[in-house]
């Protein structure tokens, strides 16, 4: 069937609707996004303000160790990676799919849970130093190499490597001037996103790091919460605004420049010599050993509790998990993403229809869906912090800001899910409907929703994700009274006592299986290149 | 039946049709020729309302359609393309227009097989839309289209692309079916063949305007 919509850009059908769209969306980014770090910029705005605290020795050492840390977990991070993105780039095995899928895991689990798993799994010699941190990143940002180096390895033509081989090139050879060369671009895309992950790490740092490894992020909560040292906070999140805002601004250049049109893969074969055989499952068993340990760790370590010589199986921390406080962290969390995902699907809904059935001038409001973000969480919840929390209604204390916060984070990816999906639907389809009888509305939900359906589930399903896990915002938000999952654990897990730990470990293996549903429906929901 | 009046129309800024004019009568076939950016799928889209003319009138059956939506004009678009809903089968395509018209179910599987019969494709009602040849999904295109039984039928070039054969065969069958049921039609292509073999009345869309041509 031909595919091309009508050549005549006509105004769309659904123009005078369109019109109102913006108001919702825009009034929310007002008020949870732009009036709360315009609060921050504001008040940190000062030179004298900024020179002191950037003179602060504690502060300076977050930020050298921020920098540091993010370097050396990029460069681990692609260490590791890369030997999987060959052997899943280059050949087809039986469970490559699997093995795909199971590297993606961890960049959707929470932080709080991958901090937790590495207490888990690493020995106590490990916790709270700066290899724990780098680890755990690293764990994190797998599937970034994977999926971005991945893309553009399986798109190199084999004789291009052939031709090499046959001019007297060593296999490694071949890899260091031919291979490597064509990858460098896509590895420093991963390079980049990975480093900016890192730099704004938050969640992981707080479980993992400990005293003296703070980063910016944790060192702006510490400021805030703990000591009450605002001006050093505002400070500190006005450096990494500044940060965040270069680096994507970096990206998004660089994406454009890079952008390729995509090509069918070519480059995989079946490993056939024994030597291919043996390395290609091994980095594949390897990648897939290394992935799975922390997890199992954690189901591991919420059934036993180690005491001084002895190990001893418990279901205590299981039992624990029915304990009221954890009941309604289960339930606040289940609330709250439930509340987030209906407010992030919609407002990125009413985003995406706007923009692409609105006005052309509209294209601002897909521009600023997207600031959230160059804010990281903990400077969302900082500014709601500061901004609400005086009168005439102190809104920082209502629960709904915590939902309000996770739909503000989710709502770009809801955006970059649906509006692509909204584009590609022919506008003959909705020309053919109203030549039938159908009234715009009636058109919009006969066409437009069924085709975007699978769309709308998707984005569903990763708000519902988002939220679950959120931490950033979340700590500067919670109340005792309605303590999300991630809080609970990390409060547990922070606070000695090996009977709290083995608690926290079930939680988060809850957490893991929540989460676990949740990234099983997004990839059901996943619209398929067939429907269009 | 319809009546175009001092039709004006504008393409990419450059007047493509100037005061032109065309009056189609009940039952009559007619159609337009003329070389492609001459405007006559662009007049197909006016006349379904689907776009505003730079100035000029359309009347169907005596009524002026003037700032009338598409939905209201009751007229049937056969697309080149054909636009076939891809998320609904073949019975469901064919059936969209009586369920939006909430027509009862019994009339609408009457109605549905009537059509699938009259175009030979009984066996294909629960077909995925996907898996049609392009004559088939033509068909039903066309089906869609005069199930509702429009006043007016537009068929934009809706033999092109496909295979010599499926092309006559398909030209014959719509011309016996559309005669049949004495549905009005403008028909537009640049095939001067398929146009005198299809209509009562062959007009070339150049001659429609400027020099003041009015075609009974």
């Amino acid at each position: 069937m031909n595919q091309v919509a009508s050549t005549n850009v006509a105004p769309s059908l659904y123009r005078r609707s369109a019109r109102w769209l913006w108001i919702a969306p825009a009034v929310f980014l007002v008020l949870i996004l732009v009036i709360p770090t315009t609060a921050i910029i504001l008040r940190g705005a000062t030179f004298e303000g900024f020179r002191d605290v950037l003179n602060n020795s504690t502060i300076k050492q977050a930020l050298w160790f921020t920098a540091w840390q993010a370097l050396a977990s990029t460069a681990l991070t692609l260490i590791v990676a890369l030997p999987a993105t060959f052997v899943l780039s280059r050949f087809t095995f039986t469970g490559n799919r699997a093995l795909q899928a199971l590297i993606t895991v961890p960049f959707l689990l929470p932080t709080v849970v991958v901090g937790a798993a590495f207490l888990a799994v690493l020995p106590s010699q490990l916790h709270y130093t700066a290899t724990a941190l780098i680890v755990a990143h690293a764990y994190f940002n797998l599937t970034v190499v994977v999926r971005i180096v991945g893309a553009r390895w399986e798109q190199l033509h084999p004789g291009i490597e052939q031709a090499a081989r046959t001019l007297g090139a060593s296999p490694f050879a071949v890899f260091r001037t031919v291979t490597l060369p064509l990858l460098r671009s896509a590895l420093a895309t991963a390079s980049g996103v990975i480093a900016l992950f890192a730099f704004t790490s938050y969640g992981i740092v707080r479980t993992l790091g400990g005293p003296g490894r703070a980063t910016i992020e944790t060192e702006i909560y510490t400021r805030s919460v703990l000591i009450g040292d605002m001006p050093g906070a505002i400070a500190l999140s006005i450096v990494q605004m500044i940060v965040l805002t270069a680096l994507l601004w970096w990206w998004a250049k660089r994406h454009r420049d890079t952008s390729e049109s995509p090509q069918i893969s070519v480059a995989q074969r079946s490993p056939s010599t024994r030597g291919q055989i043996a390395l290609v499952y091994g980095i594949a068993l390897a990648t897939a050993a290394v992935v799975i340990a922390p997890l199992s760790a954690l189901v591991w370590r919420s059934l036993t509790r180690t005491t001084p010589g002895a190990t001893r199986f418990t279901l205590s921390g299981w039992r624990a998990v029915t304990s009221s406080t954890t009941l309604s962290a289960i339930s606040t969390s289940t609330l709250f993403a439930l509340c987030a995902m209906v407010i992030a699907t919609v407002l990125g809904l009413m985003v995406a229809l706007g923009v692409a059935y609105g006005s052309p001038r509209f294209v601002w409001l897909e521009r600023i869906s997207v600031l959230p973000l160059t804010v990281s969480a903990v400077t969302i919840g900082l500014g709601i912090l500061i901004t609400y929390d005086t009168t005439p209604y102190d809104f920082r204390s209502a629960w709904m800001v915590t939902p309000l916060a996770h739909s503000l984070i989710a709502l770009p990816l809801v955006v970059r899910i649906v509006l692509p999906v909204v584009r590609q639907i022919p506008r003959g389809l909705q020309s053919v409907a109203s030549t039938l009888g159908a009234t715009p509305l009636q058109t919009w939900l006969t066409v437009d929703r069924p085709l975007m359906s699978r769309a709308i589930g998707a984005s569903a399903a990763i708000a519902f994700a988002i939220s679950i896990g959120e931490f950033g915002a979340t700590s500067f938000l919670t109340r005792r009274s309605s303590e999300t999952l991630p809080v609970t654990i990390s409060r547990l897990l922070s606070r000695p006592g090996d009977a709290l730990r083995t608690q926290a470990y079930a939680l988060c293996v809850i957490v893991v299986v929540i989460s676990m549903i949740a990234i099983f429906l997004i990839d059901m929901l996943r619209p398929s290149r067939k429907a269009k | 039946m319809l009546a175009l009046t001092d039709i004006t129309l504008n393409y990419e800024g450059r007047t493509i049709l100037n005061t032109a004019c065309l009056n189609v009568a009940r039952g009559e076939i007619v159609s337009l020729v003329g070389p492609s950016g001459s405007g006559k799928t662009t007049l197909l889209r006016v006349i379904a309302g689907l776009e505003q003319p730079i100035q000029g009138t359309v009347v169907i059956d005596n009524k002026l359609m003037t700032g009338i939506p598409t939905h209201k004009r009751d007229v049937g678009l056969v697309f080149q393309d054909n636009q076939l809903f891809p998320h609904l089968c073949v019975f469901d395509n064919i059936a969209y227009s009586l369920r939006i018209k909430r027509v009862s179910k019994a009339l609408q599987i009457e109605k549905v097989n009537e059509m699938l019969s009259l175009i030979g494709m009984e066996d294909l009602a629960r077909r995925d839309v996907g898996q049609l040849s392009g004559g088939e999904a033509k068909r039903i295109a066309v089906a869609r289209a005069l199930v509702a039984n429009p006043l007016v039928l537009l068929l934009d070039e809706p033999l092109t692309g496909l295979d010599a054969e499926m092309h006559d065969r398909l030209l014959d069958d719509m011309g016996a079916l559309l005669r049949a049921r004495r549905t009005t039609v403008v028909h537009v292509t640049h095939d001067h063949d398929e146009a005198t073999r299809l209509s009562d009345r062959v007009v070339d869309v150049r001659t429609l305007g400027q020099s003041g041509v009015q075609l009974q």
